[in-house]
């Protein structure tokens, strides 16, 4: 709690508390902890003098600002149609396997979150996905077993 | 301003520049059908319905969102938009739940009309109809039901704009989008102050009040029960609407025969515990004055604001809530009416308060929300037992089957059915703050306002803040404190108005003595419970209509109501005495802020 108003205060000294400051704060609270709490969200509002609902239609809005609880690494798998004749079906399956959880799922221990996502524009190395930030591409059974092995050792 | 001239459906007509089309059309009258739009709110364009050709423009054009154009040449019906419209309005459909004959608003729904007019075809697209939708109905005061929801995001800018509540918000996006609370929290749970103004201005059923005429049927037929009804000063001036009146005629006398013609044990005004508002408020506020100008005591908060509208009290404790101690705590007339109900009225009757059922028919729907909050009990028994809009108490009156237009006129019944003008003007904005005046001048000076005919035009109007400032000289000894004294007062109608308002309170800057605040735009007669539709100028036309019947009314001072001298003098003994403050006054609490 007390590090999310600490973003607050700090973006709102960096980029003011008009309401164009709310994407900023967002995104600089998903890169602390993943995803926005609905206390934050409530923080959030009161430090910009907006509504909270307002700050959770702008949060449901967004792809990349998760409102549940997500683990330490989300895998987003492209859901698009390049991705799926790439043969996603497969590599989708050899992940879920893997992890032991569905799409939309966390794992046990907090570590991974799959979800889907809209098209990455990585359409010519498909099938695609990105683990928090860092894209994957041209993958394979095979090669996301490797992948998911190499951060659950970080 | 520059004027623009363009041809609409080979019409030529000028307008000011910066005028829609839409609105161009409008003065020429020709009319463009409209769903998301709305007179009282920001342009949306997001429905698509209003579309016309432009001679020369490939595509259709949202003439609700595009300003007319020097020379446009405009076409608003050809077969090409009308097979534009009737598409969107199909479209509209397959994803809206059309158990219209099942539906509160079957018959008053924009959707509806639109699509008989269109005569769509409901097989036409497959129905995209989201399964499994639940309709929430945690709020006492509003249900909302997102399979008959447009997208239209009418509740979500009147709610903004309007109100500046902001409870609602579009969450998600494409195909997940819609209309949401913080966090898709139940509506009791978030800020909503149960105004009611996102139901008023919703074109659908998605967003209705909670209704309970079929309680309230129950008790009508239920012998061992003595069924009290109370009818809000707005009221009269609105129902007739929905009975095939022009907007803005009065029918008080018919309203109350019906009233009796459906059962009611005995048909009474809420006009009389608005004129026993304006005692206990007036005596407040000159005690508030005396302690703070006289007595400096810093407890006491200047200004005081009045606290009838309940909207507007939840959105205080909401948004304001350590400013609370500037909130009067006179109950509003609805519940001091209740109070009164099971106790005074009771006794004089010699009624068992436990078989009395009071019902106050409203133009609100947060008055349901009062009627249902904890402490309004201060009778013994709940103090109001069902609060119906004037929509619903209208469509009760088509139910018994009442030809209404035909009806005699008959008087309120007695005790508790009397009133006077300055208890009628309660339904205006403004009007209670000149009901008050006309009383507490005359407490202090023993004189009548100085006003022609009693009427305080400078706090009336439908500007959204109002402020006057009234020089009191001639105290009598009493009051001599106040002699010379400026008395500075506001008003403000609309939550929007309201939050600028407590801005300037709460930053301490404001020289008021006394505000008055009604939460819904025009006061209650522009109330959430109100027939639908309203917009400015209706509004206007009901204002017009309780000012008329203000000065139809041979009393017009709240301390001259005959009915009003009796209570204290045989039941509540003297204004803010011991027994005033149990039944008339009550408390505040703190709110969450989402």
């Amino acid at each position: 709690m007390e590090e999310v108003s600490k973003i607050i205060k700090e973006k709102i000294k960096e980029v003011g508390n008009q309401r164009t400051a709310l994407l900023p704060i967002l995104q600089a609270i998903m890169k602390e902890q993943n995803y926005v709490k609905k206390e934050d969200m409530v923080d959030v509002a009161e430090a910009l003098d907006i509504s909270a609902a307002d700050v959770y239609g702008t949060s449901s809005f967004y792809s990349f600002i998760e409102t549940e609880e997500t683990g330490k690494y989300l895998i987003r798998i492209c859901k698009s149609i390049t991705c799926e004749n790439k043969g996603k079906k497969q590599v989708l399956k050899a992940i879920e396997k893997e992890l032991q959880i569905d799409l939309g799922e966390t794992t046990y221990d907090k570590k991974f979150t799959l979800k889907p996502t809209n098209c990455l524009g990585l359409c010519d190395m498909g099938p695609a996905m990105l683990i928090n930030d860092e894209p994957f591409t041209e993958l394979t059974t095979e090669l996301v077993s490797e992948i998911i092995c190499e951060f659950r050792n970080r | 301003m520059s004027t623009i001239k363009l041809i609409i459906d080979g019409q030529e007509i000028e307008v000011k520049n910066g005028t829609t089309i839409l609105e161009a059309a409008k003065k020429i009258n020709v009319n463009i059908p409209t769903l998301c739009h709305h007179e009282d709110l920001c342009v949306a364009g997001n429905c698509r319905v209003c579309v016309v050709e432009v001679k020369g423009r490939e595509r259709l054009e949202a003439s609700c969102a595009v300003p007319a154009e020097e020379g446009m040449d405009i076409l608003t019906n050809s077969a090409k938009i009308r097979n534009a419209r009737k598409d969107i309005v199909s479209l509209l459909v397959s994803e809206h739940n059309t158990q219209c004959t099942t539906c509160y608003r079957n018959t008053n729904c924009e959707l509806q009309e639109l699509a008989a007019e269109y005569n769509v075809d409901g097989n036409k697209y497959l129905s995209v109809l989201k399964e499994g939708i639940e309709i929430d109905t945690s709020s006492w005061s509003i249900e909302k039901d997102d399979s008959k929801c447009i997208h239209c995001q009418r509740c979500v800018r009147t709610c903004a704009e309007l109100q500046h509540v902001n409870a609602l918000t579009a969450a998600f996006k494409g195909n997940e989008m819609k209309i949401s609370t913080f966090g898709e929290l139940p509506f009791n749970e978030v800020v909503c102050t149960n105004c009611g103004q996102c139901v008023n201005h919703c074109p659908t059923g998605a967003l209705t009040e909670r209704r309970y005429f079929d309680q309230v049927w129950e008790a009508l037929g239920d012998h061992s029960k003595h069924v009290v009804m109370n009818t809000a000063p707005s009221v009269r001036v609105a129902l007739g609407e929905m009975l095939g009146y022009e907007v803005g005629t009065r029918v008080t006398g018919k309203m109350v025969t019906a009233m009796k013609k459906i059962g009611a044990d005995s048909v009474l005004d809420t006009d009389f515990s608005a004129d026993l508002t304006i005692i206990e408020e007036g005596h407040e506020l000159l005690s508030r004055l005396r302690k703070v100008l006289l007595k400096k005591d810093t407890n006491i908060k200047l200004p005081m604001i009045t606290s009838c509208s309940p909207g507007w009290v939840k959105f205080i404790e909401h948004m304001y809530p350590n400013h609370l101690g500037h909130l009067s705590t006179c109950k509003s007339p609805q519940q001091m009416f209740g109070a009164l109900t099971k106790t005074y009225y009771a006794e004089k009757k010699g009624i068992d308060p436990k078989d009395i059922v009071s019902v106050a028919i409203m133009p609100c729907a947060a008055k349901k929300y009062e009627a249902n909050r904890a402490e309004m009990n201060d009778s013994g028994y709940r103090d109001i037992d069902a609060g119906l809009t004037t929509r619903e108490f209208g469509l009760m009156i088509k139910q018994a089957g009442l030809n209404f237009q035909n009806l005699e006129d008959s008087e309120f019944d007695s005790i508790m059915g009397e009133s006077t003008g300055a208890g009628v003007i309660f339904g205006a904005t403004g009007g209670v703050m000149e009901a008050a005046l006309r009383t507490a001048y005359t407490i202090v000076t023993g004189r009548n306002v100085p006003f022609k005919n009693l009427n305080i035009t400078a706090v009336r109007g439908t500007e959204g803040i109002r402020k006057a400032s009234i020089k009191i000289d001639g105290c009598l000894e009493e009051w001599a404190f106040l002699e010379g004294a400026e008395l500075n007062v506001a008003v403000a109608h609309g939550l929007k108005n309201a939050r600028t308002i407590m801005d300037e309170v709460a930053s301490g800057k404001s020289n008021y003595h006394f505000i008055e605040v009604m939460g819904c735009p025009g006061g209650c007669i522009g109330g959430g419970g109100q027939p639908i539709p309203t917009n400015a100028d209706i509004r206007a036309k009901r204002i017009q209509a309780i000012y008329e019947e203000d000065m139809s009314k041979s009393i017009r001072m709240s301390h001259e109501n005959p009915e009003i001298v009796r209570i204290y003098k045989e039941f509540l003994g003297e204004p803010l005495g011991e027994k005033s403050h149990k039944l008339l006054h009550t408390h505040y609490h703190k709110r969450n802020r989402y």
